[in-house]
């Protein structure tokens, strides 16, 4: 079974159809991407996913779970986290933190315990403080653990935003724009960085990328989506050769 | 693992200075008052000075910690200083052991104040930024008002409640009244000494640093910084919001009870709880530096002892009051001055380190 299977998805915004009878069926360990024009529905496919916006159609299975119209926050529970178009970090919070906060729901203690310094406290931020360093070695950003997040050069914030995401523990990561504003050598490295992602966490990816090089570099299939409607679906190599795709996205 | 170390060490590091400085400022004003050096109306504001910190301190956990502009302050300390001395009151011939019932009336004004926080959190923390800060102004008013109205009084039959007047409490002879309306409490009994304020700014600091240092201290400020990204890793948004939002009216409660048992007659007024006094609060913080807890402290402490000590100014007073609170402000926010007093800062530190 898909670990995603999304059915006849919509949602209008007033007389606007934003997005229209989407449908995808994502396999576990997959690569998937999203492309297709600006206004194209593609953040607002992510904002339905992700609980932020609430669908009027359709119906969104995570791994066999009905996960359609729920809560942001319990959506995160259930397994999907993301990474944001425009970043959004804890900016006045440092590299760890960032990261501390994501796992926040993976480690507990009590207020109590927290406020008194119980044993309990020293255990599981020690614990925490260990997970967090060796996702953000994985990022290569375990030099930076101590810097506010504001104060990171753009690529590393972009890194920053992918690990905060993975220290949630996902089954499903869903990534907006990763390369937007990279040159070629950090979208090269981030490339090589999502494939471990993948590989190493034995993770699901869905993302949505204007960079062809990095779509056709890593993505196993694509869902081309136009005026909020699917336009094209399947592998990679075939999609990005369909006429229809060419004319509506791609130029000639 | 040692970077960790060291960023560990800094976070404990500020803290220990801020409570060294607290204990410090102690451990002077008390030889001062001892050996009578200082003047008996300084020795007066000692207590103010207590619950004005406190005051300080965990109004901050809302505006610099939570980002949450909170104009109500007042209200928590009035409900805190209310229930108390009522309990105080009540009390006074039962327990005559005056630690004990202080303590009493301290948990008592403390946990009133915290249930107030949650009511009043529930419904207004779904609002956002200015609209807060009216609906907050607000509830502080309502607060002060509501007991203004009250009559409370006791006699052989147990407590009579009413809202309209004395006559109305239908007592026996015997009865006497407590709480009564615009008049307020009086003779609550003053249990509160420099001592008793100086041990409760610590654990309000203990409590503040600590939770700001701990997972749901993390949460809080996820969600200052960034809410629709503290909510898509699953942070309860509307928990961690209420949490702060309580906390700071519990310990603003526990200034109210040292407010009350600093007086003998306990009066709800405009410029005791009214809003007057919670934007006095917020001044203390946003001059303070918003977030900063040291500056908080001694913003408190600056703007409380300056009035006292420029009486002798007489009519200039407020002049000089106001000129302060402009150059705080610079000094805290200017950009020019915080290179200027980063440079400085930093070179007093390194000094520091080198004696060592």
């Amino acid at each position: 079974m898909a670990l995603l299977d999304v059915k006849n998805l919509g949602i209008s915004f007033g007389g606007l159809r934003a997005v229209n009878a989407f449908d995808i069926s994502i396999e576990k360990e997959e690569l998937y991407g999203l492309i297709g024009p600006n206004g194209a529905g593609k953040t607002t496919v992510f904002n339905l996913l992700t609980g932020v916006y609430k669908p009027d159609s359709g119906k969104i299975l995570l791994d066999g779970q009905d996960i359609t119209g729920k809560k942001t926050i319990d959506i995160s529970k259930a397994g999907v986290a993301r990474t944001f178009q425009n970043i959004r970090l804890f900016k006045k919070l440092s590299v760890l933190d960032n990261v501390k906060v994501g796992l926040h729901n993976k480690h507990h203690y009590s207020t109590f315990e927290g406020i008194l310094r119980l044993p309990g406290y020293r255990w599981v931020e020690r614990e925490m403080n260990e997970r967090a360093m060796e996702l953000l070695k994985v990022f290569n950003l375990e030099d930076a653990a101590h810097v506010d997040a504001a104060n990171l050069p753009y690529g590393q914030q972009r890194r920053l935003e992918i690990a905060r995401a993975l220290a949630t523990e996902p089954k499903l990561l869903l990534l907006d724009e990763p390369a937007a504003g990279m040159n070629p050598n950090e979208t090269g490295e981030l490339m090589d960085m999502i494939r471990l992602v993948r590989d190493n966490f034995h993770m699901t990816i869905l993302l949505i990328e204007h960079d062809m090089k990095l779509v056709s570099g890593i993505c196993e299939r694509l869902t081309v989506l136009n005026f909020g409607e699917i336009l094209a679906q399947g592998k990679t190599a075939e999609v990005l050769n369909d006429p229809q795709v060419i004319t509506a996205y791609l130029g000639e | 693992m040692t970077s960790m170390l060291k960023k560990m060490n800094k976070n404990t590091k500020s803290n220990l200075i801020t409570y060294g400085i607290v204990i410090a400022a102690f451990i002077i004003m008390q030889t001062l008052i001892s050996t009578g050096s200082i003047s008996s109306l300084l020795e007066g504001l000692m207590v103010p000075l207590c619950y004005y910190v406190i005051l300080a301190v965990s109004l901050n956990l809302v505006v610099g910690i939570l980002g949450e502009l909170s104009l109500g302050h007042a209200g928590f300390m009035c409900v805190g200083a209310f229930s108390s001395a009522f309990f105080s009151k009540c009390m006074r011939d039962v327990i005559t052991v005056e630690p004990l019932r202080f303590l009493l009336a301290l948990l008592i004004g403390v946990l009133v104040a915290a249930v107030f926080g949650i009511l009043i959190g529930i419904p207004v923390l779904r609002l956002k930024g200015d609209y807060l800060a009216i609906v907050t102004l607000a509830f502080g008013e309502i607060i002060k008002n509501l007991v203004n109205v009250l009559y409370i009084g006791k006699d052989s039959n147990g407590f009579h409640f009413s809202t309209k007047d004395v006559m109305a409490l239908n007592m026996e002879a015997d009865g006497t009244v407590i709480v009564n309306g615009p008049q307020g409490i009086t003779g609550t009994p003053k249990d509160a000494t420099f001592f008793i304020g100086f041990i409760l700014i610590l654990i309000t600091l203990f409590i503040v640093t600590n939770l700001i240092n701990s997972r749901d201290g993390r949460a809080i400020m996820s969600i200052r910084d960034n809410r629709i990204a503290a909510e898509s890793v699953g942070i309860n948004i509307t928990k961690y919001k209420l949490m702060a939002f309580t906390i700071s009216a519990a310990l603003a409660g526990a200034a109210g009870v040292l407010y009350a048992h600093n007086l003998s007659t306990l009066t709800a007024n405009t410029n005791n709880f009214g809003y007057n006094q919670s934007i006095m609060i917020l001044v203390f913080v946003v001059l303070g530096g918003i977030g900063s807890i040291r500056g908080s402290i001694i913003a408190a402490v600056v703007l409380t002892l300056l009035p006292e000590m420029l009486r002798g100014l007489s009519d200039y007073r407020m002049l000089i009051y106001a000129i302060v609170l402009i150059v705080m402000m610079l000094f805290n926010w200017a950009p020019k001055a915080i290179e200027w007093r980063e440079k400085y800062f930093k070179f007093g530190r390194k000094k520091k380190e080198a004696v060592k």
